[in-house]
């Protein structure tokens, strides 16, 4: 695993961002602006936005995988409060909450 | 805005049909096109392209094609986008096949 450049490490609060760009975007939009927490780095990948349009996919970005609560994501959850949902976010989809 | 493929928590949307089906021949051919031309040594596509196009299908039509139709759809947009074929060729190929079916 490379992740020289990752910002952020395992057990770090982390908020998806919650803009709506237009374009091949990994995020799905019912996590955008949740706070979860930081699992894993999974480690650096070509950046699916510009590959989506034949770009280069540089630079790579570190991808994390991302656990939240899912009584976080849905309000009418009523599974047990301790399921997490993991997903797998790119670094610049993610600051420190 | 929500793309027609980000399907978390759509309104209505209902549970996902999780029922084994028999492949067509053609449903093996498109994956194998896909593999192929995506794979390291062509890369004439990448797999983010194919997704893109997926996602580029207006709601109508994401709806009503099946999996693999989507993948000949986007097929069909990235190699007309890449000028490897025209939409012309394509569609004198199909009315071609068309007649042949017909036995004309």
């Amino acid at each position: 695993m490379t992740g020289v450049t990752a910002t952020f490490k395992p057990g770090d609060p982390v908020r998806v961002l919650t803009g709506s760009p237009p374009g091949h975007i990994r995020t799905p939009v019912y996590i955008r602006g949740k706070i979860g927490r930081v699992e894993a780095l999974h480690g650096m990948f070509g950046n699916p936005e510009s590959l989506a349009f034949g770009g280069d996919g540089l630079p790579k970005r570190s991808l994390y995988q991302v656990g939240f609560p899912q009584t976080e994501l849905w309000e009418r959850y009523t599974g047990s409060p301790r399921d997490t949902l993991y997903v797998d976010i790119y670094e610049h989809w993610l600051e420190l909450a | 805005m929500r793309g027609v493929h980000d399907r978390g928590g759509w309104p209505g949307a209902g549970p996902i049909d999780r029922a084994e089906h028999h492949l067509e021949d053609w449903e093996r051919r498109t994956d194998a096109m896909v593999q192929l031309l995506s794979s390291p040594k062509k890369a004439v596509t990448r797999v983010d392209e194919i997704r893109r196009a997926i996602e580029c299908l207006p709601l109508d039509q994401y709806e009503f094609l099946s999996y693999y139709e989507k993948w000949t759809s986007a097929l069909e947009t990235l190699m007309i986008e890449k000028g490897i074929v025209t939409r012309d060729e394509i569609e004198r190929k199909v009315a071609d096949l068309e007649r042949k079916e017909r036995g004309d």
